[in-house]
């Protein structure tokens, strides 16, 4: 798995939100980057769940606890407020029913941090504007028939969401196309314009 | 020839090569059939040293027909300890930094009290005198023989199929004495399919003349047919339709073409054979019984209202559980629902699903896969407990 540098930024931004010694569930812990992140800085007690047996056997072998499972499916083993914070990084848009993942996220950890592309970056838009096709970049770099993402949101229907589920942001960042912070001053709209990913701190 | 055969086990069975610790009077074994089994004994095996602190022990708790003949020449069969892959100066499990103990379960037969041991009442072997051993007796057994070695906690505790059962047994009951739990290619409960099968072998035991209702020693006999029988069908389950065929495809045995009988036409059939024939050398009948009944009973959640949370409620032990994608014995879903149980118990969990085609089996071969997530586990769990690297 490629991890550009844009990515790895919105790691740090994640981990910048942990404070040291957290019990963490990482939702879709990829090869585990973010853990071992995690537990070198903050030694947090941190815990994995995978979908990719690959992933989850990588991950296991370096010594992070990670389980192979489904977030659409498994989360609901988990019990109440198990976790300090529950993290769902870049994997949103690729569950099958996201506004029950999220609720799931918040009824599982005191905190969750959700990081996702957003869909509204001009890029997008421009590419459905003008090129009348669906867009393909260097982030989102599957074609429309391929991709593992089928639900696509921009940062406001994110904002949204949380609304419906009742979950309050403690935080955002915005990540523009070379990783760096759009500044927090910078209206919604900004962000949903230039933001091409974003990163989310929330509380239920 | 089958008098010596019969000797030899028996005799293991008594005063078998192993160590031996023997409890007498004093010190009951308390069975969950309700009665008290005394005097008993464990047989054991240890590798390398414990260290000062004496934190660096782990069990390994051996399968169905398994002994503790882990990482030494086995006595009986001459072969190589069983794990041996595995375990050892320098191995993945590190006998020059790690104590491993080893021990041959209660009602087995390689010198921990079994029905094949004198029964000092009668002067006779047990046979089905013998109660009813379970997964807990064997490790409340084993318990014994950790506190006799001063050991408070286990660094961890591994085994696959019975042996993994016993690994979640001891993490359900002694939770505060496992720092880390291996439990490989196993489940929280035997299923029907699996009675099915154990029950099959048993009544070709039972079927067979020489058994003599499990008195046979003192006929001077061994049930080996049934014995055998018992084996080949089990052994089937141990495999894969993949690996079978792979293997054997349907390869004639040293002829030409078919027979036009019933002898071994095919490869597989002879191979069978081969596995039922050298299994009734080192192993004694009724222990089979015994040990297929053991697993048959196993449900760690009935134990706990019918829910497998709670039998590892506030558990600090780290676990990490292995299954295979061809074992069909005890197939991924079964771990994945003891995972989900510690989940809900808050536990930290590792879960490793390996990709096999070798089946049940595949736990005590070379699979590197499966080596790479105990080497990972191990290390990070040494870390957590300060045993260095």
């Amino acid at each position: 798995m490629s991890v550009n540098r844009a990515q790895r930024v919105d790691l740090e931004v994640v981990a910048d939100l942990i404070p040291p010694q957290s019990r963490v569930l990482d939702v879709g812990s990829g090869d585990g980057l973010l853990l071992e992140l995690l537990q070198a800085t903050k030694k947090v007690d941190g815990r994995g769940l995978e979908l990719s047996q690959r992933g989850v056997n990588e991950c296991v072998a370096r010594g992070l606890s990670v389980i192979q499972g489904d977030a659409d499916k498994d989360l609901q083993f988990y019990p109440d407020k198990g976790f300090d914070f529950v993290v769902l990084s870049q994997t949103l848009q690729a569950t099958r029913n996201p506004k029950l993942v999220l609720d799931e996220l918040l009824r599982i950890g005191n905190r969750a941090i959700v990081s996702f592309p957003n869909f509204g970056h001009w890029r997008v838009r421009f590419s459905l504007l003008f090129n009348g096709r669906m867009p393909v970049t260097r982030d989102l770099p599957y074609s429309w028939y391929d991709t593992p993402n089928i639900h696509f949101c921009t940062i406001r229907d994110f904002v949204n969401l949380c609304d419906e589920l009742g979950a309050t942001v403690e935080k955002a960042t915005a990540l523009d196309a070379n990783g760096q912070r759009i500044g927090f001053s910078m209206p919604w709209w900004f962000w949903n314009f230039f933001g091409q990913q974003a990163v989310f701190l929330l509380k239920r | 020839m089958v008098a010596l055969r019969a000797r030899k086990t028996n005799n293991e069975a008594d005063q078998p090569s192993s160590p031996v610790l023997r409890f007498g009077a004093d010190k009951p074994l308390k069975l969950d059939a309700g009665t008290l089994l005394s005097p008993f004994q464990i047989a054991y095996q240890t590798y390398g040293t414990l260290n000062d602190a004496r934190s660096n022990a782990i069990l390994v708790c051996h399968a169905l027909t398994g002994d503790q003949h882990v990482a030494n020449t086995n006595p009986v069969t001459g072969k190589p300890g069983w794990w041996e892959v595995l375990i050892g100066p320098g191995k993945i499990i590190d006998t020059d930094r790690f104590f491993v103990i080893s021990s041959n379960v209660i009602g087995g037969c390689l010198g921990s009290t079994g029905p094949a041991s004198t029964n000092p009442a009668t002067a006779k072997p047990y046979g089905l005198d013998l109660p009813i051993i379970t997964i807990r007796d064997m490790v409340r057994a084993q318990l014994m023989l950790v506190e006799h070695f001063g050991i408070e906690q286990l660094f961890s505790v591994l085994g696959g199929s019975m042996g993994g059962m016993q690994v979640l047994q001891w993490a359900s009951s002694y939770p505060e004495r496992v720092f880390s739990a291996l439990p490989i290619a196993t489940g929280a409960r035997h299923s029907s399919q699996n009675i099915a099968f154990h029950e099959v072998g048993r009544q070709a035991v039972m079927a067979d003349p020489d058994w003599h209702g499990g008195k046979y020693f003192e006929h001077g006999k061994r049930p080996e047919k049934g014995l055998a029988v018992a084996r080949m069908a089990a052994h089937i389950t141990y495999l894969s339709e993949a690996a079978l065929h792979r293997k054997f495809g349907r390869n004639l045995q040293d002829r030409e073409a078919l027979t036009f009988g019933f002898d071994a036409d095919f490869q597989i059939e002879s191979y069978l054979r081969h596995q039922g024939m050298t299994f009734v050398d080192r192993f004694d009948a009724n222990s089979y019984l015994y040990m297929t009944r053991a697993m048959d009973y196993f449900d760690l959640a009935a134990d706990h209202g019918g829910r497998l949370a709670d039998a590892f409620a506030s558990t600090k032990t780290r676990f990490c559980l292995v299954s295979f994608t061809s074992d069909w014995l005890f197939p991924t879903e079964e771990s994945r629902s003891v995972v989900h149980a510690l989940n809900a118990a808050g536990a930290s969990v590792s879960f490793v699903e390996i990709e096999t085609d070798r089946g049940h089996d595949a736990f005590l071969l070379d699979e590197p896969e499966l080596f790479a997530a105990i080497k990972g586990f191990i290390a990070s769990a040494a870390r957590a407990r300060g045993l260095g690297a």
